[in-house]
């Protein structure tokens, strides 16, 4: 048996998940006392270069309730044709189309290796693929013309039976018509009013008088010949929309000194989702949204037009005093709300060198499973490189997207699942796998996610409901099924079914056992995608105590200690670097204020929820690499003792990606021995970080902040806020100057930290 | 009485007086009897241009007692004599009109409308008779028959006078007897040749013949049926047996009033006198032979009829015809005269001296008569008698076709036509006066009537194109005003038009501290300012406060206390003026940015299909290079947007740096906004080539649409807003065609229901049928957004609620029902060309500040006002008028007369901001007479029209008719009661100014509004109620009474004479142009000459013409080219295009044509002329007892 490690690998590889613990506390009680819940990372569209969709309809389980895939777990009779269905025990009749199978003649599904397995389905027409720009114009004319740039760049890159359509808006909402001659003709509305959908459709010409329902005609072709004046296919109005682009103008609308300009980013985004919601329900949408400032107008109001009152902080929050917060809050989640349920996800793609409102609008995007973007200015490459990338294309020319998705999940009878964290909303779909226990979006066994990309992972978490004294059958396995439909990018519908099975464990004899299934890195960030996901709605500090709460409980229960004796206190080695983990996470931007706007703690807790293991893991604990003469690249701690003035140091959090030149090899660069022959070597130091920041730069989306720095640069602090603070201001001198560089700050050392869990680990009173 | 002398010489400009307010005046309203007070007041009245006469008022004292009938005479003799009351009108009268003249002559000799006395008396008795019995009714036609040609001898000498009165009696009596005969044919002589010649003789007779009309009219019937004028007055007769006449009680008023009396001024004349008279007036010679014939003809001819009826009935039958004759048939005959002037007098030939002294100048004898009617003042001006001629002229017209038409029995019952008041006889008399410049210097001085083309030379008062009073005397008291019922009220035309040869009002800029004004009243300086203090101050005319001049406006004054520089200022020395206004008087203290057009067009169905859309488009393209500026030189900076709508709202983006137009959609029309700022409202020329491309595209894009429903109240607040978002005013030119029915704000619903009309809810149609558009006025007026609407509806569209925007932010409705491209476009075109270019201001705000004791208490027009002095108008263009009523608040000073100054401050069309000045003085008198003698009809009548059209509003309509017949019957009765000398109260005096009062009123009382026809629409109604209340006079004027104009013979230069309104003046062998100001018809007999045809129409078949035409053929020969001449010179006269209908006599369409002979009875029930005067008649005989 290989080790945990391989397993745990090779599980990742196949199904696109990790659990926290690989070995299931067979009850209730133990499960509790894990600390850790049974959970899972799961990423629903792996991707699987390996694995051919099969052209078959999946074999559902008979009953009406049930309905689970057949899989390789399930028990199969191959001379009745009958198999078991592995989580409700019924027994099942193949279809007739498995007529001719038996045991050396099995189909897919069967196979262990398939345990994930995709089926490409014939679901009703192909609708195309949708994509509605909603695009601010008060934007300096710079960045307005990058936009417009981007945007006519995209157009190439889209499939040309996509459909596009183009959303302006100001002070105004402008809804272009594309498919008109001549007169270039847009539908305009108020930026202040808050219209229902009914009313929106109306406004727009899609509803059709009564009469031609009665006529018994379908309707269909009628609603297509109404929308498509707004969305058209990119190859028919490909020049059209081009130029359309190209006149676009800033918002005419005068700007008064010492005020903002309007923005009436609500009202716009209420005419997409209803345009998309009258024109095209449950088809695979994309509303991206370009904003340079925040919504100062109408519903979805984020900030006043005046300068003088500058946009909420956290500040403001805590204390509240952000009026508009509370309202436009609300008035985004039901437009997310919306839009999820017909399967429609928008971006959100910001940039500012203020604050744009993402607070409030981050669920658009965190409930429909679109992306969020945040720069500085649309005329950067940071924006123009990541909006290029979300029309990257897979291995299969496909895009790297799917849409309108719906992930169910199955569990065996031992276990519920509590909830989900990640892009995605409840479809209430109450079943005898739900616990009534929530974390995260519970209350169901279906989620809809609206978008997905290869990366997309959910959290998942699940209850074992298994009493303490009904034991499960030894060598019993745990099974839970998901199953994701979605709409995939060359418009195929398909089902991806991933069964995945564990051991039950006994928590009292096979403790051992259990520990060593822990999956630490997936369980700090399933752990923090809880913290994150309490941070919404809770005061910070609330959630941090949790936090440490539960990592003190998990230390008692798995470390080694004499009570009360801080020193003798060990962690096995699968727990070794969890406590690391936390401490980190416990100052990242997703727990700490401090520091960041609102905006920037919602872009980053959005992505955290959403990207796969090692891209979370990144984000908790950034990796710090160190360049130097002395040897191949290497990682180093991230540590301020790591800083050293002969280093060149590659730092990437996820959102940035730093390299720092020490001391030494700043002035070295300064005095431009990189450009002398003789100094070959030290050209090379400096392009090595630069080559292989270029690496992730390639794969990575959204595309990070690039910062080249050096010792004593402003943007130092970019690491410096980062590494563990081993060094500062107080302790400098106990420690000695050649060895890294201070930090100045009051924060906590991971040493401090780690003495004070020890202490409370040991504590007998805790 | 007395008082009246005291007052009469005050200088009226001069410096300020104490003196005003003295209580002596008080005492004379009290004290004087009515009749009195009116000589007083004229004497005083004109006086102030004659100073030298005031000893003459003294005596006038004693002219009070002269009650008497037989006063009469005296008054003439005195005509200013207080004492008379009658003669005291005359003197009044005289001035203008020669009529009176004739009846002062008696009285006269004191006042110098004598000589015209002389002439007159004998006519006027005639007249006077005659007319009371037409009143009684044709009563004398009886005998008139007999008479006739006797009679008609007398008539002539009469008859000038009379000879209205007198040939209308010939017509109808003539049809029974001789008279007839020969009236026909003598009236036409009269009116080829001896007109002129005639013209003085009758003039002499003119005067009269104009008041006698009246009467004359009354009796010739009376005469034929003399049993009737008995029934009416004088029982006596044997009464008539015709008591056919349903008027009967009507007609015994008449025939009462007629009694000659009032007539008989004229006519009275003409009687017995009359011929003595006559004959020497008449030029003598001249006129007498041929006028007796002639006289036949015409009045003369008539006069005979009629005329001979009654002198000799007098005798005879005195009681049938004039109860008055009776008693002393000369001077009933005067009595009646008297209205004017009294003049019945008649026999005082003496007088005559009188009249001369008075008005010398004016009037050889003649004039003298005329002059007295008038207003002395007016009178010296105009002095000359072309009045006379004119009268004759006309009589000529009327004399022909009236005589033959007449049947002889339906003549007996009836009064003649002719012998009533003409107005075509006062329009020429007027035209026939109005040879000289008219200078408005001189106060209370009566202009030239509408119909007249005269110059003006402004002299201190702002010329009668910019502002018309009803009074030019005002009373002094509220009490005489109330007695005399006469509105006070001035309609004011701010930014008219002026004829070539007139400057437009120079612009005066007083600098940084902008226009200097009255520190209290605020009134601006004008040349009622007087300068004291060697200049340093000046005190206000208005509220008398004395203010600083600042050092840069010092002047010095010369040796009669006025400003060296006087004649270089025109605030100082013009009546109207523009100033610069600063920042202060601009909105938020901002310079206005230039106005901006908005055109909104309606892209419907209908709208398509009926082919405006394309039009519209077609049109705007070349149209747009006429918008309107000061300078032509440069190019307009008015700035142009365009909107189409249908259910939804379409802007369109045309900025210069587009390639093509974009189209933006509201479909939000319950919220309206305005989707974009630049490129909206964009320069014509920066913009022109996409302008066009838009224009070309807007009739392909809607070309298939199949939506019918369309907004209205969301359209006008988009324009509303864009003028909002560009802080500009502006105008905004809807193109609409259908009721509002889709769901937005301002929707509307069909409520049209016929049931109501007739009842006490009829006024609900007339209101508007949502609130919403008031609301939207007011903002409108706000933002200075004025609102054209340009209609084209195929159905109900509710012109009383879309009118409510146009019509409350000074903007005008223009209304296409069954638009169809072939017929009506150019009609519309020229509609739309006119308004684009025509001069307009924005954001107005108008105030009249009138001098202490009076007070302008009710505006009418288009506009809006949030309080009750400032009038506010978005728009205000060239042909809007405002009518402004007056009340008294205090005693007015005849010393002073009462000012008033209209300011308007406006936004020119370049963006400048601007102030125009409109001063105006009138005299004030304390005497009823001056007031009736120096009143404009034709303005009194624009005021009613309005004041009842809005009446509609909140009283059912019978009630307005109501009120306004009463109060019309009691103006006539004050005049008869105070003015007039005693007569039998069954003769009709009619004052000389106000003799037309009735045939207008009927006029009104039968328009579509207050008295709908069966095929009147309400939108009809709706629309010509609020195209009213803003019209100015001249355009009134010709709504009221079309201008029907024969086409026998055309002349180049001259136009020819126009015949009466009334289908006894149409020629079955003539061809008639009629217009109204809305509409143009051109009559063809049924057997007109083929040669005429042929030059019409290049037809020589009756048959063949084509009803459909709009436009005549263009043929190669001179009476084709003057008649289109004429048409257009017409067309162009007038604010809104008139298309040509052709209308075939006998034709259906002729249904139509008759609708606008306003003196006929109308098919909806409108009462004839005579009718009505018989009916008015009555009401005045009922006020007097």
């Amino acid at each position: 048996m290989a080790t945990y490690q391989e397993f745990i690998q090779q599980n990742e590889d196949r199904d696109g998940v990790r659990f926290s613990w690989n070995l299931w506390p067979s009850s209730r009680l133990e499960a509790t006392r894990l600390v850790v819940p049974v959970s899972c990372l799961f990423t629903p569209l792996k991707e699987r270069p390996d694995l051919p969709p099969v052209q078959y309809e999946p074999v559902l389980c008979s009953r009406a309730n049930c309905k689970a895939v057949l899989n390789p777990l399930c028990q199969v009779d191959f001379r009745a044709k009958i198999w078991a269905c592995n989580f409700c025990f019924q027994r099942n009749p193949f279809p007739p189309s498995y007529a001719g199978i038996s045991e050396v003649n099995q189909p897919a599904e069967l196979m262990p290796q398939f345990s994930t397995i995709e089926y490409i389905v014939q679901r009703g027409p192909p609708t195309p693929l949708i994509f509605l720009y909603v695009v601010d114009t008060c934007l300096e004319e710079e960045d307005l013309q990058a936009l417009k740039e981007s945007l006519q760049m995209s157009l190439s890159l889209l499939p040309p039976n996509a459909l596009v359509g183009l959303i302006t808006f100001g002070r105004m909402v402008q809804v272009h018509e594309l498919s008109c001659e001549g007169i270039a003709k847009s539908y305009v509305f108020r930026g202040t009013k808050d219209l229902s959908a009914k009313q929106i459709q109306e406004m727009l010409g899609l509803t059709k008088p009564a009469a031609s329902g009665q006529q018994g005609r379908p309707p269909a072709p009628q609603d297509a010949a109404a929308s498509c004046r707004f969305l058209q296919p990119v190859h028919r109005v490909d020049m059209n929309l081009t130029d359309l682009l190209g006149e676009l103008q800033r918002d005419p609308w005068p700007v008064p000194q010492g005020k903002r300009p309007l923005r009436s980013t609500g009202v716009a985004l209420s005419v997409a989702v209803g345009l998309l919601e009258g024109t095209f329900p449950n088809t695979g949408a994309r509303v991206m949204l370009f904003i340079g400032g925040p919504p100062t107008q109408g519903p979805g109001m984020v900030v006043g037009d005046e300068l003088k009152t500058p946009i909420r902080s956290w500040h403001d929050i805590q204390k509240d005093n952000a009026r508009h917060l509370k309202k436009a809050t609300k008035y985004y989640e039901a437009m997310a709300n919306r839009s999820a349920v017909n399967g429609h996800s928008i971006d959100i793609y910001a940039c500012a060198l203020d604050q744009t409102g993402l607070l409030e609008m981050k669920c658009l995007s965190n409930l429909t499973g679109g992306h969020i973007v945040m720069g500085d200015s649309f005329n950067t490459s940071l924006f123009k490189q990541t909006f290029q990338r979300v029309f990257s294309k897979d291995y299969n020319g496909d895009f790297r997207m799917a849409f309108g998705s719906v992930m169910e999940v199955k569990t065996s009878r031992e276990l519920k699942v509590c909830g989900a964290i990640g892009p995605c909303v409840s479809l209430n779909s109450k079943g005898s796998c739900v616990s009534e226990n929530e974390m995260g979006v519970g209350g169901t066994s279906q989620w809809k996610v609206c978008s997905l990309n290869p990366s997309t992972t959910l959290g998942m978490y699940f209850e074992v409901v298994n009493q303490h004294n009904a034991p499960v059958p030894q060598g019993g396995r745990g099974v839970i099924q998901f199953v994701t439909q979605y709409q995939h990018s060359n418009t195929q519908r398909r089902i991806r079914v991933s069964t995945i099975a564990r051991n039950w464990a006994d928590a009292q004899s096979q403790i051992q056992h259990i520990e060593s299934s822990f999956d630490q890195e997936a369980a700090a960030v399933l752990m923090a995608r809880l913290g994150v996901f309490r941070a919404e709605s809770e005061e910070g500090p609330d959630v941090l105590r949790w936090l440490d709460r539960q990592l003190i409980r998990l230390c008692q229960k798995f470390g080694q200690f004499n009570k009360d004796d801080p020193t003798s206190f060990k962690l096995s080695e699968s727990l070794s670097l969890y406590p690391q983990f936390m401490f980190h996470l416990r100052r990242s931007p997703f727990l700490q204020v401090f520091n960041n706007s609102p905006d920037e703690s919602s872009y980053y807790r959005h992505h955290f929820v959403r990207q796969d293991l090692t891209q979370s893991l990144i984000m908790v604990q950034p990796i710090l690499y160190s360049y130097s003469f002395y040897g191949p690249p290497e990682p180093v701690l991230l540590d301020s003792s790591s800083i050293l003035p002969d280093r060149i140091l590659l730092m990437d959090t996820f959102f940035q990606l730093v390299i720092y030149h020490g001391e030494t090899i700043a002035q070295w660069r300064k005095a431009g021995y990189q450009e002398m022959a003789e100094y070959e070597n030290f050209k090379q130091l400096l392009q090595a970080p630069l080559d292989d920041a270029q690496e992730i730069l390639q794969t990575r989306f959204p595309m990070p902040r690039y910062v080249d720095t050096e010792h004593g640069g402003s943007q130092a602090r970019f690491l410096l806020s980062k590494v563990n603070p081993s060094q500062t201001h107080n302790n400098l001198y106990a420690w000695g100057q050649e060895t890294g560089a201070p930090i100045l700050t009051d924060d906590v050392s991971l040493q401090v930290f780690m003495d004070h869990l020890k202490k409370l680990a040991v504590s007998s009173s805790a | 009485m007395n008082v009246n002398q005291p007052t009469p010489m005050a200088s009226p400009y001069g410096q300020p007086q104490p003196g005003y307010g003295q209580p002596g005046y008080a005492p004379l309203d009290g004290g004087y009897p009515a009749p009195y007070a009116p000589y007083n007041g004229p004497a005083s009245a004109y006086q102030p241009g004659a100073p030298p006469q005031g000893p003459a008022r003294g005596p006038p004292v004693s002219g009070a007692p002269p009650v008497s009938a037989p006063q009469p005479y005296n008054q003439y003799s005195h005509s200013r004599g207080d004492m008379q009351n009658g003669p005291p009108l005359m003197t009044q009268a005289p001035p203008r009109p020669a009529v009176p003249q004739s009846y002062n002559q008696g009285a006269v000799n004191l006042s110098g409308g004598h000589p015209s006395y002389s002439q007159h008396y004998g006519p006027p008795p005639s007249m006077q008779q005659v007319t009371n019995q037409m009143t009684g009714m044709q009563i004398t036609s009886g005998p008139p028959t007999p008479a006739g040609p006797g009679y008609g001898t007398t008539a002539y000498s009469a008859a000038p006078p009379p000879s209205y009165t007198q040939a209308p009696p010939p017509a109808s009596s003539a049809p029974t007897q001789p008279p007839p005969p020969s009236g026909p044919a003598a009236s036409q002589q009269y009116y080829g040749g001896p007109p002129p010649p005639s013209q003085q003789p009758f003039n002499s007779s003119l005067p009269p013949t104009s008041q006698q009309q009246f009467t004359s009219s009354a009796p010739p019937p009376p005469a034929s049926q003399q049993t009737f004028p008995p029934a009416s007055h004088q029982a006596p007769a044997p009464p008539v047996s015709q008591p056919q006449q349903p008027f009967p009680p009507a007609q015994p008023p008449f025939s009462s009033a007629p009694p000659p009396v009032s007539q008989p001024a004229f006519v009275s004349g003409p009687p017995p006198p009359a011929q003595g008279s006559f004959p020497p007036r008449a030029p003598p010679p001249s006129s007498q032979p041929g006028s007796f014939p002639p006289p036949t003809s015409i009045s003369s001819g008539q006069y005979p009829g009629p005329m001979p009826p009654h002198q000799q009935p007098p005798p005879s039958q005195p009681p049938p015809y004039l109860s008055g004759p009776p008693p002393s048939g000369v001077q009933m005959p005067p009595t009646s005269m008297a209205q004017s002037n009294h003049l019945p007098p008649g026999p005082q030939g003496p007088p005559g001296p009188p009249g001369p002294l008075q008005q010398p100048q004016s009037q050889p004898g003649m004039q003298g008569g005329y002059p007295p009617q008038q207003n002395g003042a007016f009178g010296q001006v105009r002095g000359p008698q072309p009045g006379y001629a004119g009268p004759y002229p006309g009589q000529p017209n009327y004399g022909a076709p009236a005589p033959a038409p007449a049947p002889a029995p339906p003549a007996q019952k009836r009064l003649d036509p002719d012998a009533i008041p003409s107005p075509i006889q006062v329009i020429e008399d007027d035209k026939a006066k109005s040879n000289e410049p008219f200078t408005t210097g001189v106060r209370g001085q009566a202009p030239p009537l509408v119909t007249t083309n005269f110059q003006v030379k402004d002299q201190g008062n702002a010329s009668p194109r910019f502002i018309r009073c009803t009074a030019y005397n005002m009373p002094c008291t509220a009490d005489m005003a109330k007695q005399s019922q006469v509105p006070l009220a001035a309609v004011i035309k701010p930014l008219a038009t002026l004829p070539p040869d007139e400057s437009p009002p120079y612009l005066v800029d007083h600098g940084e501290s902008g226009p200097i004004r009255c520190n209290r009243c605020k009134a601006y300086m004008c040349p009622y300012m007087q300068f004291i203090e060697g200049g340093r101050r000046f005190q206000c005319g208005f509220c008398s406060c004395v203010t600083e001049v600042p050092p840069h406006y010092f002047q010095h004054l010369d040796h009669t206390g006025k400003r060296v520089d006087c004649y270089d200022r025109p605030e100082l020395s013009l009546g109207s003026y523009e100033f610069l206004a600063t920042v202060d008087y601009c909105k938020n203290n901002k310079l206005p940015q230039p106005p901006a057009f908005i055109f909104l067009i309606d892209v419907s169905y209908n709208a398509v299909k009926s082919g405006m859309v394309n039009i519209v488009c077609q049109e705007l393209k070349t149209l747009l290079d006429y918008l309107p500026r000061e300078n032509p030189e440069m190019d307009s900076v008015v700035r142009v947007g365009f909107v189409t709508y249908n259910k939804v709202l379409h802007f369109y983006n045309v900025k210069s740096s587009l390639a093509q137009p974009q189209m933006l959609v509201v479909s939000d029309v319950s919220d309206m906004f305005v989707p974009l700022l630049d490129g909206f409202l964009v320069n014509v020329n920066e913009s022109r080539l996409v302008i066009e491309s838009l224009l070309d595209q807007i009739p392909e894009m809607f070309a298939d649409t199949r939506e019918t429903e369309t907004v209205f109240g969301p359209v006008i607040q988009a324009g509303l807003e864009a003028l909002k978002a560009a802080d500009c005013a502006g105008k905004l030119f809807v193109f609409h065609t259908s009721l509002p029915i889709a769901e937005a704000p301002g929707k509307l619903k069909n409520r049209e229901d016929k049931k109501l009309i007739g009842t006490d809810k009829e006024k609900s149609l007339f209101q508007p049928q949502v609130g919403f558009y008031n609301t939207l006025a007011k903002e409108c007026v706000a933002q200075g957004c004025c609102v054209d609407l340009f209609l084209f509806p195929n159905q109900y569209v509710d012109v009383a609620t879309l009118g409510v925007v146009p019509v409350s932010t000074g903007g005008s409705v223009y209304k296409y029902t069954y638009f169809q491209a072939q017929a009506d476009k150019e009609r519309f075109l020229n509609d739309l060309r006119r308004d684009v270019q025509k001069l307009v201001g924005f954001d107005a705000v108008m105030r009249v500040r009138t001098s202490t004791g009076i007070r302008a208490t009710d505006f009418f027009g288009s506009f809006f006002m949030s309080n009750t002095t400032d009038v506010e108008l978005a728009g205000l263009d060239c042909d809007k008028a405002i009518t402004v009523e007056f009340k008294h608040d205090d005693k007015l000073s005849e010393e002073t007369g009462a000012l008033m100054q209209c300011a308007v401050l406006y936004t020119s069309c370049s963006g400048q901001r601007r102030l125009r000045v409109h001063n105006m003085a009138v005299n004030c008198c304390s005497q009823l007479a001056d007031l009736y003698r120096n009143c404009e009809t034709d303005t009194i009548i624009n005021f009613f029209s309005k004041y009842a059209f809005r009446g509609v509003l909140s009283n059912p309509t019978k009630a307005v008719r109501d009120t306004l017949v009463n109060q019309c019957a009691q103006i006539l009765a004050c005049y008869r009661k105070n003015c007039a000398s005693p007569s039998s109260a069954g003769q009709l005096i009619l004052p000389e100014c106000m003799k037309l009062l009735p045939v207008y009123l009927n006029c009104v009382l039968k328009s579509d509004v207050l008295l709908p026809g069966a095929d009147v629409s309400l939108d009809d109604r709706a629309y010509l109620r609020q195209l009213i209340s803003c019209m100015d006079v001249s355009e009134s004027h010709v709504f009221f009474y079309p201008r029907l104009l024969p086409l026998t013979k055309l002349e180049s230069g001259s136009l020819p004479m126009a015949v009466r309104d009334s289908e006894e003046r149409l020629s079955k062998g003539g061809v008639y142009l009629l217009e109204t100001g809305l509409h143009l018809f051109l009559w063809v007999g049924a057997n007109v000459q083929q040669e005429l045809l042929l030059n019409i129409f290049g037809t020589p078949s009756f048959s063949q013409i084509e009803p459909s035409m709009t436009n005549l053929p263009v043929l190669d020969n001179p009476f084709s080219q003057r008649l289109r001449e004429i048409i257009d010179s017409f067309r162009a006269q007038r604010s809104r295009y008139m298309k040509l209908m052709v209308v075939k006599q006998e034709d259906r369409t002729e249904l139509i044509f008759r609708h606008f002979l306003v003196e006929d009875k109308s098919a909806s029930g409108g009462a004839s002329y005579v009718d009505f005067l018989c009916h008015m008649h009555k009401e005045i005989r009922q006020l007097l007892s």
